[in-house]
Order: structure tokens, then C-alpha cells, then sequence
């Protein structure tokens, strides 16, 4: 009796199991795929006779399928990680980036490409300037030339969006349909009941440079305001002008604008102008909402329409209560690269997707339109800064977009490395406990080369 | 009876071995080889570098030497200790205390299975999900900060994660929460095995309660606490997900509630299997040790 | 037992002690409790009044966020579910019946290595996993054993903090007279195991299934190396993700609903199997 019901228990399980297994499509089972190579040959020479009815995108969250959802023609939604475009099926696969698991992800994928199978081959992915060097200098990302875009498609674009992905011999491996120039973002609010006015012009005065910075901070404080939420916030504005990479011939490198913000940092939170919480923690983003009592936020559009929880009733962003002014300094944020992975056999959908997203200036000025995005357009970015129509609701009705392409005309990604992630992480980190008191700047900047290295081990200092 | 069972038990031995075939082979594909290859690895220079494989180049000790010369691990082996601790001293009393109770047949307690079916109940939660929850309410502007500042404890918020004592004793106060109904299970285990003829014969002496628990209790309960506390402690030494999530996989303040296996964990952010394995071989050295104490103590007990 | 002794001691009277005991008891059980109370306060929340500060008061958005955070995210929760409960269901069922398998034949038979096997089990007890962690994940690689259950489920036959307590609890419940007796009738070996010891064991067994149940359902180091795809993953890798997610569309929200989601099925076994707990743990105790 026992025995049977201990039998059933467990065939049970294993019917479970193999019910698992089969429900799948195909992409489920590698096992399967793996112990049968005597297939492979097969279905490699069916695959260049004709293209895979899979596309394979691998990224990180959902921004890249809402925009081909929303503007690539053609394509048709399936459920929330699949699409049709249409006979071949479209598959999201989207890793968060936490703990490195996007890239852990995309990492063991591409080094298994070999012995997978057709259908489960990546055939794009996505990428950011922090690490985009990790993938462009690889033979892994192919050059946009070979899918048949030429210097022509890409006239309009900014020159920045190009360097980020450009390898070591001057081939263009990626591609971007978005711009991420930064602003300034104050609360409106707060700058009529301190400075009087919130005026763009007038706040732009103000926190011309980073002297006049420290001193509005100081009346703002006396209102009871913070400048930042957190001085993680400046943190870009000062990373984005450096003169030097932060590795030079295997050596981490501290550049002197770097520097800067370390000194600069600790006054803030000395003196009470700025906290120091991690971005994107509830610390930082208690100043979304008026009673957090935060004066500005650094950012490019994507900060703006996405994160400033514009869609929850009570916060600033809700009522249209932002501004945008330029800042001490330009910078740049973000931004999404996309990249056609080495042997995929859907390039000519590839280089469609590419063109229509990025290229094609109809789409794109949709895609300003309807999802307030900075494109990687320019003549379509100029023209529309200067169409009075246009607006931002969450920055109050004002149109930014004369801002962001001052700002975007000025970045310069020259000194990019394949270590930018790790060191612009490990930093912020270390030196919080500088600003915080707990460690002397020195010992704080040991600990960030400690863990720089603990990262990649074959870096010194 | 004694002979007559020896005699026929003799023929169905090989039955032993059948047995443990399952666990032996188990054990040794899943464990050994691991454990065997870890130490091997330890021996190399093996990481990934961007979507490059360095090495595995055969480089001796020289992992070892790299570990103990920049002498964190010292450091992160007292950290280690220092929130079992913490965490383990309130664990140890609040079991005890309950165990005594629950089993102390004068008290006569009502209600005993809804308390005993609760307190194993914060097991349940993922150790993350509960440290994420922990990071959400003792954050600056979190529930906690408000209820002291609203009720005048406090005027600013306070900073608990930016404290090293706060950061180590919220890392403490949850492995304690998670922990002490396993401990009140185990100790309840071998208190209900002690002869209750002790208790009542204590109890027409005149003893009280407290002189019952530290007179006849505790002594007869000394070989279970030592397996409680020498299982805890080792399963202090894997402390992870709490401090990891808790602190956003940095252990700041100052690295001073970063863990041994946090650190391990950092490895494995470059594959490196090097440093990695000798931080391993490491770590099963000292849990060896531990083990090997906690052998000891078992056969002189069983006999 | 009698309870009736007169009490003339000099420590507290036992309404004070009992007064005590209970004041202790609702503090502590209040510490167990109000932990599920806030993530179920919380999944009823939407994202904007989560960022606003805690209120004791439940919200209106649990459906919300169960929909779109858990059965119509972008991460596949129900699939997660299954996947999880497999890996549990399964670990918890080898588990228990291989490791009271070992206990079997290191307390009934006499052999010749006995004395070494067990000597060297209890040796190996408390290596933690995470040491093995690196070459356990190479030999994953190398078996070609990586988004499959199998790494997963298997090693917990060879449990041996489970071996130990399914040994001790033999000792004091299986008298080999049985065992002895059921030879007489004619039971085979592996018969007599399974009819007759594991029926006997089922309080032990029930305990440890338990405890298996909750590690292999709350494991994320683990399963976090070896599973990469989505259609594998477990509820704690997915939650992990979820939290981490996008900022685009984040909401703590649509994280405490699916907490809440994951922690739902472990109350129910946990609820079923408790009583053993509660009930079965002075047979498995040491004696002393």
C-alpha cells in the first residue's frame, strides 16, 4: 500500500516533470538539442538555404519591444516576451540587469552559440555604453556595414552614438535610435518659493557652474530643500567630462574631473545639501513626490517620462511640476545600442528593424511624438525644438528638446573603456563611505581599486 | 534473542551495501568531484575578462598567498562571527526559554500548537525577500524612521544603513527571527526525552523552576545544545542572502557586514575560478575543523 | 505525571511564571507573524502609495498587482511556480526516502566499512554548499546539465544532516525484532524497507520533507548558476529579477504580489505537514 502510494508520488513528479518539458516550444530544450549532434549538420545547411522563423532579441527591459511594437510596421504581438513579424516569430528574452544577470545571461549564450540551435541562436542584442566595449571589440557583434547599412542611413545620427560603438579597426558594430543628453530637472515649485521664479533662464543662472551650484544649495537648504536627492545624481554630469578613461594600459586611472566630484561630493553632504543614497532606491526617489522635499534631479528624457513616477497621482511628475534647464554641465545618460549577433541568418530583418528605428526620420519623429524619446536624428531633433506645438507634460507643457540638442551636439564618448560598468559602480560605492564619514578619502579610494580588481582581476593600481 | 538475530543478520549484510549504494553515488558525482576540482582549481590562474577566458594557468599557491597577504579575509571571517553572534545569543536564550516552557508540565500552557506551529513560520520566507523587506523599512524615510521621529524618539532620521552596529545588528535580528524555531524544535526534542520521574522528584524537594532548568535541564540537555550551537555556528559561517540583500551585495558600511561567502560571491562576478577555489578550500578547512568537532562530540555521546 | 504537587518553593508563583510565559509567547509569535502581515499589506499596494511610506491598512490593488506583476508580466510566475514546485516536490521526496534508505543500512546491518561510512557522512556534514559551488558548477557545464532540473534535484539524495536525523530517530523508534520478524514472513529485503520501515517513519519523514521543502523552494544560489532560461526558472530567481527589473516599468508593488504568490504554497504544505512538527519531535529527539 505504502509502496504504491511512494511509487505513485514519484511518477507522478517525473510525468509532471517530462509534461514540463514537452510544453515548451522548442526553444525549451537545449538537453535535447545538445545530446543530438548528429542533427546539427542538418539543420545548419537548412538554416542557409533559408532564414530561421525565430528572432532571437536579448535585452534588459521592455523599452526596445514597446518601440518596435509601437513603430515598427508589421510587427504583431503575440503575448507579453513574443511577437510575429510576419512569418517569423519574434522572442524577448529579457533579463534584468541586476546582480550582472543580463550580461551573465547574453555572456553564456553567445560562448554557447556553437552548439546551439538554430532557433535558439541570438540573433540581436542589446547594449549599454557603460559596457558596450565588452561586446563591439568582439567578433561577436557584426558590423552594421555587412547588413547592408551604409554612411548614408546613418547622416543624421550624432556623432557620439557612432564612437560608443565603434571597435578597434573603425567598424560600426551597433547601432542606436535614441540620443540620452542630460538636464538639469527642478521642481518649479520650489524654485518660485526660493528663487522667485521658475523660470528656465532664471534657474539656469543659479546653478550655472558648479560654484553657483553650492551657493543656491545653501538657500535652498535654508528653505529646507536638498539641491540633490543624493550626490550619486551629479555623478554622471561629472563622469561624462573626464579627459582621461578609467584604465590606461591596465591600470585603474582616477581622472581629475573625478576627483572633482569626490571633493565637491563631500561638501554637499557635509553640509547638509545632499544625501547619499543609491540611485533608484526609495531614499532617492522620495523627491518624485513634493513632501521629499528634493530640488532637482539629473537626467536625460528617459528619466523624465519614465521614472519620475508620472504615472501615480500625487507626484510632481503627475502634475507636470518639473523644468528642465541645462546645468552646470552637459552630460549623457544611458542609452540602447543595438547590435546583430555574429551568423545569424535573419539579417535582412535585422537591417530592416535597424533602418526603420533608428533611420527612417518619420518613425522617429513618431517616436518623439508619442513616447517623448530624444532621437538619434538630428535635422528631426532641430526641427522639432523649434515646433512651438510640442511639449512635455511632465516638464509643465515646456519644450526641453532645444536643451537636450545643445547638450547632445556636446557629448563626447572618446574615453570610453571595457571597464566603465564596474569602475562607475564600485566608486559610488566606495566613496559613500567617505561621505559618510566612516573611512578617510584615502582608504576609500583603496577599497574602490580592491574591488575594481576583485571585478577584473587582471587590472592594478 | 541476541545470538539468534546476529546469526541471521549475517546473510542479509551485503544488503548494506545496496543501500548506500544511492547516497555513495550520489555523493561522490555531485560532491567529491566538485569538491576534488575546486581544490584543482585553486592551483590556477582562471577567469573571464569581458567575454575573454584568462588562463587556466598553473601558478601553485600563489592564490593562497594573494588571499592572505591582503588580509581581508581575517576581516571578513570576524564579521562573519561577529553577526552569528549577535544573532545567536538572543536564538539560543529564546529557545531555551520556550523550550523550558513548552515542556514544563506545571506551566501547562494553552495554546502550545498554534505557538509552536508559528514559530518555525519565518523560515518560510525567502531569506531575500525578508531582508529586501527589512532594507524597505529601516530605510531614511522608511516606516520605522517615522514611527520614532513621529513618536519623538528621534528628530532626524537615523541612517541604519549607514551605521556599521545597526547594519550587523539588523543582519543579526533576522537570523535570529529565521532561526530560533528551528533551535525551540530541536532543543524541545531532546527535553521532552529527558525521564520526567526527574522533574517531579525535583519538585517534591522544593526546587523552583529556575533551580529545575539550571540543575537538571541544561546539564541533561548539554549534548543537543553543543550540536545546536556547532550546526549554527557553521551555518553562520554560510551566512549569504541577508547581508548580501541587505546590503546591496556591498556589505557598507566599510565592507563591515561583508561575509566570507559574499566574498566568494565576488569572484564569481569574473568567473574566477582561481581565487575563487582557494577561498573555497579555505573556508572547507575551517568548516572541517568544525565538523570534525562535531563528530567527537557525537560518538562520545552516542556510546 | 502529576500535577497536582503542592508547590512551596520560594521562586514565582506559577500565575506570574504563566502571566510571564504568555506575555513572552505573543511578543515572539507577534516577531513570527507581522512579517507575513507587511507583505501581504504591501502586495495590496500600488506603486505610488508603496513609495509614499507604510500604513497598516490594506490597499485595493492586490488583484493589480497579482495581474500584471505575476500572471501577465513580462516573467513567467506560473511557469516559475511549477518549475519550483517540482524541484521542491521532488528534492523533499528523494530526499527523505534515499536518506532514510542510508540511515537503514547503517543502523540494521553489521559490514565491514559500516563504522567508516558513517564516521565519514557525519565527517562531511557541514560542507557548506557554496564551497563546492565552483567545481559543482564546472561539472554542470561539462555534463551539459545547465537549465536542467537535474543538478538541482538529484545531489539531495546524498542529504546528510537528513541521514543523521533519520538515523537517530531509528534508533529510538525501529526495533530490528521487526525487521527480524518480517524475515520470518518472508519479506525481502527491500520489501520489509519499504513496507515496514518507511511507514514507521513517516513522522520523521514528514519533519524533514519540510525542511527540504522550504531549502530546495527558498534556494537561489543555486538555481541562480545553473538556470538561465526563463522557461527553468524558479520563483526565487524570477523574484530576484523582478525586483531588480527595470526601472521603466518598476513597481514594488507587482514584488510584494509576487512574494506573496511564492510564499503561499509553502504555508499550505507547511500548515499540512506541521503537525508532525508540533507533535512528532519527541520520538526523533536525542535521548540523553
Amino acid at each position: 500500500m505504502k509502496k504504491r502510494t511512494l511509487s505513485l508520488i514519484l511518477a507522478t513528479a517525473l510525468v509532471a516533470g517530462s509534461l514540463m518539458g514537452c510544453g515548451g516550444s522548442s526553444a525549451a530544450s537545449t538537453s535535447a538539442a545538445s545530446s543530438e549532434p548528429a542533427a546539427e549538420p542538418a539543420v545548419e545547411a537548412q538554416a542557409e538555404a533559408e532564414p530561421s522563423s525565430v528572432l532571437n532579441i536579448y535585452c534588459w527591459n521592455e523599452e526596445f519591444k514597446t518601440r518596435v511594437k509601437d513603430h515598427y510596421p508589421g510587427y504583431e504581438e503575440v503575448d507579453a516576451t513574443h511577437g510575429k513579424i510576419g512569418d517569423v516569430e519574434v522572442a524577448w528574452n529579457i533579463t534584468p540587469n541586476e546582480n550582472n544577470a543580463y550580461q551573465n545571461n547574453l555572456d553564456e549564450t553567445l560562448l554557447g552559440m556553437e552548439n546551439a540551435e538554430q532557433n535558439d541562436r541570438i540573433d540581436m542584442f542589446l547594449i549599454e555604453a557603460d559596457y558596450a566595449l565588452k561586446y563591439i571589440g568582439t567578433d561577436y557583434a557584426m558590423p552594421i556595414a555587412d547588413l547592408g547599412i551604409t554612411e548614408e542611413d546613418l547622416a543624421n545620427q550624432y556623432g557620439y552614438t557612432k564612437d560608443v560603438v565603434t571597435d578597434g579597426n573603425g567598424a560600426l558594430k551597433g547601432i542606436s535610435w535614441q540620443g540620452c543628453p542630460g538636464v538639469m530637472i527642478y521642481n518649479r515649485e520650489a524654485a518660485k518659493e526660493v528663487f522667485g521664479s521658475d523660470a528656465p533662464e532664471d534657474i539656469q543662472a543659479k546653478f550655472a557652474d558648479w560654484d553657483a551650484f553650492v551657493a543656491s544649495a545653501a538657500e535652498l537648504k535654508a528653505a529646507g530643500y536638498q539641491a540633490v536627492s543624493s550626490v550619486n545624481d551629479t555623478f554622471r554630469v561629472y563622469s561624462n567630462n573626464v579627459t582621461s578613461p578609467w584604465v590606461v594600459d591596465g591600470k585603474i586611472n582616477i581622472d581629475a574631473n573625478i576627483d572633482k566630484w569626490v571633493d565637491d561630493s563631500k561638501a554637499l553632504v557635509d553640509a547638509g545639501y545632499a544625501g547619499t543614497h543609491d540611485l533608484w532606491s526609495d531614499d532617492w526617489s522620495k523627491g518624485f513626490y513634493p513632501e521629499g522635499k528634493v530640488f532637482a534631479y539629473f537626467g536625460p528624457a528617459w528619466l523624465i517620462d519614465f521614472c519620475m513616477a508620472a504615472d501615480t497621482e500625487g507626484s510632481i511628475a503627475n502634475a507636470g511640476g518639473w523644468a528642465a534647464t541645462e546645468g552646470p554641465q552637459g552630460f549623457n545618460w544611458g542609452g540602447t545600442w543595438i547590435c546583430a549577433a555574429a551568423g545569424t541568418d535573419n539579417a535582412d530583418l535585422i537591417a530592416d528593424i535597424m533602418k526603420a528605428l533608428c533611420c527612417n526620420e518619420e518613425i522617429m519623429i513618431d517616436i518623439v511624438k508619442q513616447d517623448n524619446d530624444f532621437v538619434n536624428n538630428k535635422p528631426a531633433m532641430e526641427a522639432m525644438a523649434a515646433d512651438t506645438s510640442y511639449g512635455d507634460a511632465v516638464l509643465g507643457g515646456q519644450n526641453a528638446l532645444a536643451m537636450f540638442c545643445a547638450g547632445a551636439d556636446k557629448i563626447v564618448m572618446d574615453q570610453i573603456t571595457t571597464y566603465d560598468q564596474g569602475c562607475n559602480e564600485e566608486f559610488q560605492k566606495a566613496m559613500r563611505d567617505y561621505f559618510e564619514g566612516k573611512l578617510d578619502k584615502d582608504a576609500a579610494i583603496a577599497a574602490f581599486y580592491k574591488a575594481v580588481v576583485e571585478k577584473y582581476p587582471e587590472l592594478t593600481y | 534473542m541476541e545470538n539468534a538475530k546476529r546469526g541471521k543478520v549475517v546473510s542479509y549484510n551485503k544488503w548494506g551495501y545496496i543501500f548506500l549504494i544511492p547516497f555513495v553515488v550520489v555523493y561522490a558525482v555531485f560532491q567529491l568531484i566538485p569538491l576534488v576540482s575546486t581544490f584543482y582549481n585553486s592551483l590556477f590562474e582562471n577567469y573571464r575578462s569581458g567575454l575573454m577566458q584568462v588562463g587556466p594557468n598553473f601558478i601553485g599557491l600563489k592564490n593562497y598567498v594573494t588571499l592572505f597577504t591582503n588580509g581581508d579575509l581575517l576581516i571578513y571571517f570576524k564579521n562573519t562571527m561577529i553577526m552569528w553572534v549577535l544573532g545567536f545569543v538572543p536564538q539560543i536564550t529564546v529557545s531555551l526559554l520556550l523550550g523550558a516552557w513548552f515542556s514544563d508540565p506545571s506551566l501547562r500552557l494553552k495554546f502550545q500548537r498554534f505557538f509552536k506551529t508559528v514559530i518555525y513560520m519565518p523560515n518560510l520566507i525567502m531569506a531575500s525577500a525578508f531582508s529586501m523587506l527589512f532594507f524597505t523599512l529601516f530605510s531614511d524615510s522608511g516606516p520605522i524612521n517615522s514611527i520614532l521621529i513621529s513618536g519623538g524618539l528621534l528628530t532626524v532620521p537615523f541612517k541604519f544603513m549607514s551605521n556599521i552596529w545597526s547594519v550587523r545588528g539588523l543582519v543579526a535580528f533576522m537570523n535570529f527571527v529565521m532561526w530560533f524555531g528551528n533551535t525551540t524544535i530541536l532543543l524541545m526534542a531532546g527535553m521532552m526525552g529527558i525521564d520526567p520521574s526527574l522533574y517531579e522528584a525535583a519538585q517534591v524537594d522544593g526546587a523552583t523552576a529556575s533551580q529545575i532548568f539550571f540543575r537538571i535541564t541544561l546539564p541533561l540537555l548539554r549534548p543537543i545544545l553543543l550540536y545546536v550551537v556547532i550546526t549554527s555556528l557553521i551555518g553562520g559561517l554560510q551566512m549569504f542572502d541577508v547581508p548580501q540583500i541587505l546590503t546591496n551585495g556591498t556589505g557598507n558600511p566599510v565592507r563591515s557586514s561583508m561575509t566570507l561567502i559574499m566574498y566568494l560571491n565576488k569572484h564569481l562576478y569574473s568567473k574566477n575560478f582561481g581565487l575563487g577555489g582557494a577561498l573555497s578550500v579555505l573556508l572547507f578547512i575551517v568548516t572541517g575543523i568544525l565538523s570534525l568537532i562535531v563528530f567527537r562530540i557525537n560518538t562520545r555521546t552516542e556510546r | 505525571m502529576n500535577t497536582t504537587v503542592k508547590k512551596k518553593s520560594k521562586g514565582l508563583p506559577i500565575g506570574a511564571r504563566r502571566a510571564i510565559a504568555y506575555a513572552v509567547l505573543i511578543l515572539v509569535s507577534f516577531l513570527c507573524i507581522v512579517w507575513f502581515y507587511i507583505l501581504f499589506i504591501n502586495a495590496t499596494r500600488s506603486k505610488g502609495e508603496l513609495t509614499r511610506g507604510f500604513t497598516p491598512i490594506p490597499s485595493t490593488h492586490l488583484i493589480e498587482n497579482l495581474r500584471d506583476g505575476v500572471f501577465h508580466g513580462t516573467l513567467p510566475f506560473v511557469r516559475g511556480m511549477l518549475n519550483s514546485l517540482f524541484i521542491a516536490s521532488c528534492s523533499a521526496v528523494l530526499c527523505t526516502y534515499f536518506s532514510t534508505m542510508t540511515a537503514y543500512a547503517i543502523h540494521v546491518y553489521n559490514f565491514k566499512f559500516k563504522k567508516f561510512i558513517s564516521a565519514f557522512i557525519l565527517a562531511v556534514m557541514m560542507i557548506p554548499t557554496q564551497v563546492t559551488a565552483l567545481g559543482f558548477l564546472q561539472l554542470v557545464g561539462k555534463m551539459k546539465l545547465e537549465n536542467n532540473f537535474i543538478p538541482l534535484i538529484i545531489p539531495s539524495i546524498a542529504a546528510p544532516v537528513t541521514y543523521f536525523y533519520m538515523k537517530q530517530y531509528m534508533e529510538s523508534t525501529l526495533p530490528l525484532s521487526l525487521i527480524e520478524a518480517a524475515r520470518i514472513d518472508g519479506s525481502g529485503e527491500f520489501r520489509t524497507f519499504n513496507t515496514i520501515t518507511i511507514p514507521l517513519m513517516r513522522p520523521a519523514i514528514a519533519v524533514q520533507a519540510i525542511f527540504t521543502f522550504v531549502s530546495s523552494w527558498n534556494n537561489y544560489f543555486t538555481p541562480a548558476l545553473i538556470l538561465h532560461k526563463d522557461k527553468m526558472k524558479t520563483l526565487p530567481i524570477l523574484i530576484a529579477q523582478l525586483r531588480s527589473a527595470d526601472f521603466l516599468k518598476f513597481n514594488m508593488g507587482h514584488v510584494y504580489a509576487a512574494i506573496a504568490f511564492s510564499i503561499f504554497p509553502v504555508i499550505v504544505v507547511y500548515l499540512i505537514l506541521s503537525k508532525f512538527i508540533v507533535g512528532g519531535t519527541t520520538l526523533g529527539g536525542v535521548k540523553g
